[in-house]
C-alpha cells in the first residue's frame, strides 16, 4: 500500500479522461453473460421495423439499429457508437431478444476455413 | 442459440464470412502501424472496460484507487470479395490484459507476432501464448530504421522457434511488406492443415 491520503482524487477529471458517466450506466449495470457473448466479428443486421412500437428502446439501441441497416461487425458497431464492446453486447442482447436484429456468428473455431477459402484469401491479398 | 441464423440465411442476406487475424508483439513493436498499413479503413478502436476484480491482483499495484480501466484494441479490415473479409486485431500490449487475448484468439485464423530486434524479449510472451494455444503464427521482424539488422535465422534461434514457423523480415509501415506478412501467415495455416495430425 502506498502512504497516500485517503479520499478521492479528481486530478483525472479533464477532457482526456473521457466521459464521467461510467460505461455500464447505459446498460443499467447489466454486464454480458459469461457464455453468451457475441464474437467481435459476428455480423449484426437490423430487421424490419418493430410491429410493437412499445418496445422500450434507449438512444443507444436506436443508434445500433440505424448503424446496422447494412451488415456490420460487432467490433465496428462498438467503434462507431464509441461504446465499450461489453456494453454493446448487452444492448445487442436486448435487441436480439426483441427481434429487432439478426446476429450472424462466425463458424466455430474448430471449423477452420477450408483450403478454398484460404486460397481465396491469399489470392485476394496478392491482388490488393 | 436459436436466434442465430443459419448458413443458408447468411448466404441469402449476403453476410460476409469474417476471418480474424491477430497482430501481437511488445509495446511499440509496430502493431497499430501494421494494421494501418494494410487495412482498407483507418484503424478503428474498440474498448473493453475492466473492473479491478477481473485484473490479476498481483498487477494492480498503483491503480488501487481506480475501480475500472479501459483497454483499447485497434482493428482494421480487408475486404477480399463480397463473401470474405479479414479483420486484423492488434492485441493489447500490457501483460495484465492476457485474458482479453483469449477472446481475441477464439476462432482466430492465426497471428502475426511483430518482433523488434532492439527489444526481442518483448515478444516472448506472445510467442509463448500462441505456441501454448496451438494458434498458427508467423514472426515478422520489423526492420526499424537505424536498428541493427539480424538475419531471420538469428531471430529464429533467439526465439527458439519450431522449424516450421515462418520468420519474415518486414517493414510494418509498408503496405506491400504487410501484405506479404499476412500471405505468409495464411500459407502457413494452409500448410499446417495439410499435415496429418501427429499421434499422441
Amino acid at each position: 500500500m502506498q502512504g497516500e491520503a485517503p479520499g478521492p482524487h479528481h486530478d483525472w477529471l479533464d477532457g482526456e479522461a473521457g466521459p464521467v458517466v461510467r460505461p455500464y450506466a447505459v446498460t443499467a449495470g447489466r454486464v454480458p453473460s459469461a457464455t453468451g457473448g457475441f464474437d467481435l466479428v459476428a455480423f449484426v443486421v437490423a430487421g424490419p421495423p418493430p410491429v410493437d412500437r412499445h418496445t422500450p428502446l434507449q438512444p443507444e439501441h436506436r443508434a445500433i439499429i440505424a448503424a446496422t441497416q447494412q451488415p456490420l461487425s460487432v467490433a465496428e458497431v462498438a467503434s462507431q457508437l464509441d461504446l465499450a464492446v461489453g456494453v454493446v453486447r448487452v444492448l445487442l442482447g436486448d435487441l436480439l431478444a426483441a427481434g429487432l436484429i439478426a446476429m450472424y456468428e462466425p463458424p466455430a473455431s474448430t471449423d477452420l476455413p477450408d483450403d478454398k477459402i484460404l486460397k481465396a484469401v491469399v489470392d485476394g491479398l496478392r491482388a490488393l | 442459440m436459436d436466434s442465430v441464423r443459419s448458413d443458408t440465411d447468411r448466404a441469402e442476406r449476403r453476410i460476409p464470412l469474417a476471418l480474424k487475424i491477430l497482430i501481437a508483439g511488445g509495446f511499440g513493436a509496430g502493431k497499430t502501424t501494421l494494421v494501418g498499413a494494410v487495412s482498407e479503413i483507418r484503424p478503428l478502436q474498440t474498448e473493453e472496460v475492466l473492473t479491478a476484480a477481473s485484473v490479476d491482483t498481483d498487477d494492480v499495484s498503483g491503480v488501487e484507487a481506480k475501480s475500472t480501466t479501459t483497454v483499447a484494441m485497434d482493428f482494421g479490415r480487408i475486404t477480399i470479395n463480397d463473401e470474405l473479409q479479414v479483420y486484423l486485431f492488434g492485441t493489447p500490449g500490457q501483460d495484465r490484459f492476457w485474458f482479453l487475448w483469449d477472446e481475441l484468439a477464439f476462432g482466430a485464423l492465426g497471428a502475426v507476432v511483430l518482433a523488434d530486434t532492439r527489444r526481442l524479449a518483448d515478444c516472448f510472451p506472445s510467442v509463448d501464448y500462441f505456441e501454448q494455444r496451438g494458434t498458427p503464427f508467423v514472426v515478422g521482424v520489423n526492420c526499424f530504421e537505424g536498428a541493427q539488422r539480424y538475419s531471420a535465422e538469428a531471430v529464429r534461434d533467439a526465439l527458439d522457434l519450431d522449424p516450421d514457423v515462418p520468420v519474415v523480415l518486414c517493414d510494418a509501415r509498408d503496405r506491400q511488406s504487410g501484405k506479404e506478412l499476412l500471405i505468409a501467415l495464411v500459407e502457413h495455416v494452409a500448410q499446417r492443415r495439410a499435415e496429418p495430425v501427429a499421434a499422441g
